[in-house]
């Protein structure tokens, strides 16, 4: 039985948002992506899920607060907590067994509400094995980063040029928060973070909602959708433990990536897929994730992100909706709003970064630090 | 719909373990639940972890920290959280994971380590209120729970003695489970009612304790029991769960129409048009005495206002009609929140497939339902298994 995507909501991303709680940022994305797929929560849906983790959200048990904006109160609900990819992935299996017709996605950040996301991330890290060395746990990200670009013989230049390129993609994505005209030059002299990590090459959180609308075949014919279907769909958890994880490339990514493409039947990615939407929270994530996801070569993202290939106009456009580099951080969402952008350019209706033609995207999802799991989803329009 | 059966079971002893991590308690409940299965991590394809607050082990995104003690390295594995209704819902999500056709073998994977929070978990209850409406007026869960009791006991005119009678039924059903914290062979109904007033209507010994522990089952598609040929199963019939308002101060709190309404979706599931007669036995979550009654209620095996009575007249007993938590419960076992699995669909499965040893109910058993109950007294997961 086919899964297809048939509705889309989204609030714009934002780096704060004083108006408004998190509650109605989940009803404003619920309420465009129902309008969208021509739904009534109260009637029309069977399944809701949320994705969403207490730290982030300040709460004991965030699941509680979940029913009411969503329209869910006396219906079937659950928390997914992890990535908003992996609560498509739970709610693509609903629909498959056939219990469940119509089920929605949510995910959202209200990163400003954050006060000290150090200290969230940190108490994420082993509490007897790490957490007690004391250092900022972005410094896992810099050692990744560091083995990356040592592993593949990468150019810390490859970096600047996702960078670049991100942030300028998101000046065309009116629901961007931190697109900006920067160059490969500007990247590379911005200050040193967690070495080789400088500011740029790190997203900065942002506030945002998304939601999708899922429907089975039949469900979707009813509807008169014209669904994004869900071809094929993964996820994957390597080592949680730093000690004895993989460094130099991302296996949750590969994994999870083997996984999608075996269900969507998926045997040459990069002739088969058109273009991809991956995390890139770290600018050298996109590029370890983009060699994980079987789209570059070992060691060749970096020259040929370098080369422009990965741009909007490029042989093959990595994020053009500007990633989380130029939309925002946006905590568990980022793996739905990567779905979300891929269904809107599968639809064609990406507006000013629409790219042409494309017929199947793919999606992934990471975890963030300190995690090694992530997600992956291969969409597709038509037949 | 694939038909989904539970092929294996284990469960740590439920204490305040302060030598072990929660992943080690993991890797301890995994480990005898494919051994019962008579699998290793190879056979497995996919696991579902069930953990509640992160705050208890202080580990933010705490089911990546428990992936490899639940057996999840490198598999596809997702961590699932309905307050304390995981207890019974990450079974549900390992169902559809195995129902959808994607997996074949799901280990689930359940765990709670509230020994870490200080001074006591009930800080973490601090902050599971609206910041608004709830949060200023300083409640915890002790106090909103004897607001729901005593309204339970209002509409009903049900005697503080009928309600003590299950805290000394399922303290005695313990007797036996080796897992067990607060098993009591001798305990009478005076004792509850002598012990400590918490808020009115509610004493120390109406409530279950916290408690660290893990738990874990093994589920399996058809195709794989019949070509493994697994003899020890008990296939999933039917799921439910449900979600009620976060609104709790604007309902009726004598009825839990959402648990009400999860059994209905398993019923229906399970072909079952008459629970009262149809069902054999039950595991309703009862962290608290009331909550067995209330819970009896709301799975549809008592008239609302029945269960009292049926527990006076020893209905629910071992040997009764209609066994009610002969695991010993969460209030004989312990409540290690999401790890109770253990008493629900642990004890489902250990009585359908005879192997509850001093537990195991003395007439023949088919069906079984399992419930558990959380959030902020809204939501419902049901799961009834057939032998």
């Amino acid at each position: 039985m086919r899964v297809g995507i048939v509705g889309i909501g989204m609030t714009a991303f934002r780096p704060s948002t004083p108006e408004y709680s998190w509650k109605e940022l989940m009803f404003e994305a619920a309420s465009r992506a129902y309008a969208d797929a021509g739904v009534d929560p109260r009637t029309d849906v069977d399944s809701f899920l949320t994705c969403a983790e207490d730290y982030y959200e300040g709460f004991g048990i965030f699941d509680e607060f979940v029913p009411d904006q969503l329209g869910a109160a006396l219906r079937r609900m659950c928390t997914v907590s992890g990535d908003g990819l992996q609560g498509l992935a739970n709610a693509f299996m609903q629909i498959q067994t056939g219990l469940v017709e119509v089920a929605v996605v949510e995910a959202h950040s209200k990163a400003s509400d954050v006060l000290t996301l150090e200290g969230i991330v940190e108490h994420g890290l082993d509490p007897i094995w790490n957490k007690p060395l004391g250092a900022h746990p972005f410094v896992v990200a810099g050692l990744e980063a560091d083995a990356f670009l040592r592993g593949t013989r990468t150019a810390p230049k490859a970096l600047a040029a996702v960078v670049a390129k991100n942030r300028r993609n998101a000046l065309q994505n009116p629901l961007a928060a931190y697109a900006a005209n920067v160059d490969v030059d500007q990247a590379l002299e911005s200050e040193e973070r967690f070495s080789p990590l400088r500011a740029l090459d790190i997203a900065n959180p942002a506030d945002g909602c998304v939601v999708l609308v899922l429907a089975s075949e039949r469900a979707a014919k009813r509807m008169h959708a014209n669904p994004v279907w869900i071809r094929g769909i993964g996820w994957s958890t390597d080592s949680p433990s730093l000690e004895t994880r993989d460094w130099t490339q991302a296996a949750y990514a590969q994994l999870a990536a083997q996984m999608a493409y075996r269900l969507a039947k998926v045997r040459r990615p990069t002739s088969e897929i058109g273009f991809a939407e991956v995390d890139d929270r770290f600018s050298f994530k996109e590029l370890q994730h983009l060699e994980a996801l079987g789209l570059a070569k070992k060691g060749e993202a970096g020259r040929q992100a370098m080369k422009g290939d990965y741009a909007q106009e490029g042989r093959f456009p990595v994020n053009p909706s500007g990633g989380s580099l130029g939309c925002g951080n946006v905590f568990e969402a980022t793996g739905l709003h990567r779905a979300a952008e891929v269904a809107l350019q599968l639809r064609g209706e990406a507006g000013t970064h629409q790219i042409d033609g494309a017929r199947v995207g793919v999606a992934q999802s990471w975890r963030f630090v300190p995690s090694a799991t992530g997600a992956v989803a291969v969409l597709g329009v038509g037949r | 719909m694939k038909k989904v059966g539970v092929i294996g079971a284990g469960m740590t002893l439920f204490r305040r373990r302060l030598q072990e991590t929660g992943k080690e308690m993991c890797f301890e409940a995994t480990k005898m639940a494919l051994d019962s299965a008579g699998l290793t991590r190879a056979d497995v394809d996919m696991v579902v972890n069930g953990t509640a607050p992160d705050a208890f082990d202080g580990v933010h995104m705490k089911g990546e920290y428990l992936a490899d003690g639940c057996g999840g390295y490198r598999k596809p594995y997702t961590r699932v959280f309905t307050g304390g209704g995981t207890g019974v819902f990450s079974t549900i999500a390992g169902w559809w994971h195995v129902a959808s056709g994607l997996a074949d073998v799901v280990l689930v994977v359940n765990e709670e380590k509230m020994s870490s929070c200080q001074p006591h978990p009930q800080s973490v209850f601090a902050h599971i209120w609206d910041p608004i409406l709830d949060r200023p007026l300083k409640p915890n869960l002790v106090w909103i729970f004897a607001m729901e009791m005593n309204r339970y006991m209002h509409v009903h005119g049900v005697k503080k003695e009928d309600i003590a009678r299950v805290a000394v039924k399922n303290k005695r059903n313990a007797v036996g489970h080796p897992c067990a914290q607060l098993a009591d062979a001798n305990i009478t109904v005076d004792d509850v009612l002598a012990s400590e007033v918490m808020a009115w209507p509610v004493q120390r010994l109406d409530i279950s304790p916290p408690s660290d522990g893990a738990s874990a089952v093994v589920l399996a598609s058809e195709d794989f029991i019949r070509r493994r040929k697994i003899k020890d199963r008990a296939w999933i019939s039917g799921v439910g769960w449900c979600i009620d308002s976060t609104m709790w101060t604007d309902r009726d709190l004598y009825f839990p129409e959402y648990v009400a309404r999860a059994a209905k979706q398993a019923y229906k599931m399970a072909k079952i048009s008459d629970p009262r007669k149809q069902i054999d036995f039950a595991e309703p979550y009862d962290p608290f005495d009331y909550k067995e009654l209330h819970h009896l209620e709301g799975l549809l095996l008592a008239k609302k206002g029945e269960a009292p009575i049926l527990t006076r007249e020893g209905v629910t007993e071992r040997d009764g009609d209609l066994p009610v938590c002969p695991s010993g419960g969460l209030m004989g076992v312990g409540n290690p929140i999401a790890a109770t699995m253990g008493q629900k669909i642990g004890e489902l499965f250990w009585q359908l497939t005879n192997q509850a040893g001093k537990r195991q109910i003395p007439h023949e058993v088919h069906t079984g339902v399992a419930q558990a109950w959380g959030d902020l007294m809204q939501y419902g997961s049901v799961v009834v298994m057939s032998s």
